[in-house]
């Protein structure tokens, strides 16, 4: 699903510099990034899903060169083949629980919001435990309804690709296992594919595979 | 764009205040030039049509631009009296045709003109319900008037005391409606018409009480002889005219002496108008003779020239206003970097944050230009009044 070769790349200014000779995830793959802060887990994948451009090197996602392409194409691209989820939900504050999971629909033109797409959301957000919620502001949500909203927000158009960045971090010990597990239901009923960033090492183990960042290098975990 | 603009409509209705306020400031910016400028046009409209189409005015040496708005705009504002001497004097001139006006006293709210019959040809002023003047005591209620009092021929109308707590003043006269006039959309349309001798009636120059020579109650008589009865106060005088009590109904002294407010004069053509106005120069002369189109064309000047100062100012509101409301779009945009990081991580393009700001201040134009075409739908529609009490009351 995703292939990294002779990867290459520096922010403008500081030190950082990431630098990966080969990387692979097989398609319905779960794997985990861990590592230190600043290691380069986050760049890693705004780097596969085309947020930032690279400097050097291939990422192929899919049958996709992502960095072969321009910035709108990077961005449908984006929207249409990958699921985001982030550490702090970052869900629109003006927006109830139904327009959250709906938005990526609403902000592009390369994915098409229709009747069929407003009730796949309503049965996602119902499988994720959230259904009685569409209608309640999403500013007036638990973290875990937060981050449910997330998920079904990123999975919402089927993508292929979920990326997590540490979707967890935020929630309590009970939370944590109940989100993680509800978002490996989600990604096996898709089948799609898991690249999730992490710290918390109790969770490593539902992974089918971990990969440590040091020094701006993957390496398998034992 | 639909899209965009619910978007927009849901973030719009999530910060209601700062939308509020934003429309509110759009809405007075565009408003206050257009609704000032409508009603400067209807003033001058209102103002200058009646002025041109009165020729002259003679009232007492003060204030021109009272006598003037009190004469053809029947504004609470009494210029100097003068007495009905003044119209005889136009009249024997056999330079003009003069029409006497006594606008003084008002019957709940609206002015109460007493004229004579002339007035009614010189305007065009038509009767649409019952019939003109006849008798003393009787009144004809401008379209207007009608309406709001919902008085209508064979009703009755009070005349308003001039001041409250005048105790030994005139009791209020109650009038008989006979005629409502036709709508013109002038002043008239605001006033209630009655003869001279009924304005004067109401001023308690002519009364009607009691006859003395048949009094009986001793506590009525002050002192009796041969030719003369002097009643006390006790004596009952007749508020309201009527068939069986019309004929005690006198005036005291000689009613050329009676005060009236001004003269409309109509010159039979150019030159008597001239020879008119030059009889009214010398220093001694007590009365003033005007020309209407004059006086209001001064008025409007000053107006127009306030009105240049207030667009100036509107101009320079207007556009601290706008640079306002840019910042605030700026700082919105600022604190709303977080959710436009998100979109873009989702996979948003660059021109759909354009597209969003874009459908906000449309979403907020439209709003404001809802509300100041209903405003100036408003100050259209009530100008005619908005101008009296602004401009003439």
């Amino acid at each position: 699903m995703i292939n990294i070769q002779n990867l290459k790349f520096r922010y403008p200014t500081g030190d950082f510099r990431l630098d990966i000779s080969a990387f692979v995830v097989e398609k319905g793959e779960k794997v985990a990034v861990i590592g230190p802060s600043g290691s380069g887990k986050t760049t890693l994948l705004n780097l596969i899903s085309g947020i930032i451009p690279t400097s050097a090197g291939s990422i192929l996602v899919g049958k996709t060169r992502v960095d072969q392409l321009k910035d709108d194409q990077r961005r449908d691209f984006r929207i249409q083949n990958i699921g985001f989820v982030f550490q702090e939900f970052e869900l629109i504050d003006y927006l109830n629980v139904l327009d959250n999971i709906l938005h990526p629909y609403r902000i592009t033109s390369a994915l098409t919001l229709d009747k069929s797409v407003k009730d796949s959301a309503a049965v996602l957000a119902e499988s994720m435990g959230i259904g009685d919620k569409l209608k309640r502001p999403s500013n007036n949500l638990s973290h875990g309804e937060k981050q449910r909203t997330a998920i079904c927000r990123a999975l919402l158009s089927r993508p292929k690709l979920i990326l997590a960045d540490e979707a967890t971090g935020n929630l309590d010990p009970d939370n944590k296992n109940k989100i993680l597990d509800l978002l490996f239901k989600a990604v096996d009923q898709h089948q799609a594919t898991l690249l999730a960033v992490t710290h918390d090492h109790e969770l490593l183990k539902k992974f089918d595979r971990i990969v440590d960042f040091k020094d701006f290098q993957p390496k398998e975990a034992i | 764009m639909i899209d965009s603009l619910y978007i927009a409509w849901r973030y719009l209705c999530y910060n209601k205040i700062k939308t509020a306020t934003l429309i509110t400031c759009i809405t007075l910016i565009s408003f206050l030039p257009v609704s000032l400028q409508l009603l400067l046009t209807e003033s001058e409209r209102q103002l200058m049509s009646r002025a041109v189409s009165t020729p002259l005015v003679i009232g007492a040496k003060g204030s021109s631009l009272d006598l003037v708005m009190n004469s053809l705009y029947f504004s609470d504002e009494i210029p100097e009296l003068i007495s009905m001497e003044a119209s005889e004097r136009v009249m024997d001139s056999d330079l003009a045709l003069s029409i006497p006006l006594y606008v003084r006293f008002q019957a709940r709210g609206n002015p109460i003109v007493g004229t004579t019959m002339d007035y009614f040809d010189f305007r065009g002023l038509q009767i649409a319900e019952g019939r003109n003047l006849a008798v003393l005591g009787e009144c004809v209620l401008g379209a207007r008037v009608a309406g709001e009092l919902k008085l209508k021929p064979g009703d009755s109308l009070m005349s308003s005391p001039e001041t409250l707590f005048d105790l030994a003043g005139v009791y209020p006269l109650k009038m008989k409606v006979v005629g409502v006039l036709k709508k013109t959309h002038t002043s008239d349309d605001l006033a209630v018409f009655v003869d001279m001798k009924t304005a004067w009636v109401i001023q308690g120059l002519g009364h009607g009480h009691q006859d003395v020579t048949q009094l009986k109650d001793p506590t009525l008589v002050l002192k009796r002889n041969e030719s003369n009865v002097a009643a006390t106060a006790k004596l009952y005088h007749y508020t309201e005219i009527t068939e069986k009590n019309i004929n005690s109904f006198h005036f005291h002294g000689d009613t050329s002496v009676y005060p009236i407010t001004a003269v409309i004069a109509l010159p039979y053509d150019d030159k008597s108008g001239t020879i008119l106005r030059g009889r009214y120069l010398s220093k001694e002369e007590t009365r003033q003779i005007l020309k209407p189109e004059e006086v209001i064309d001064g008025l409007l000047q000053n107006i127009f020239r306030i009105k240049n100062v207030l667009d100036a100012v509107i101009s320079v509101v207007a556009l601290a206003t706008i640079l306002a409301i840019i910042l605030v779009f700026a700082l919105s945009l600022r604190l709303r970097q977080g959710e436009i990081q998100t979109i873009f991580k989702l996979g948003c393009r660059r021109m759909t944050i354009a597209r969003l700001i874009a459908a906000e201040i449309g979403l907020i134009i439209f709003a404001s230009g809802i509300l100041c075409v209903s405003l100036v739908f408003l100050i259209d529609r009530f100008s005619n009044d908005l101008v009296r009490v602004l401009f003439i009351s």
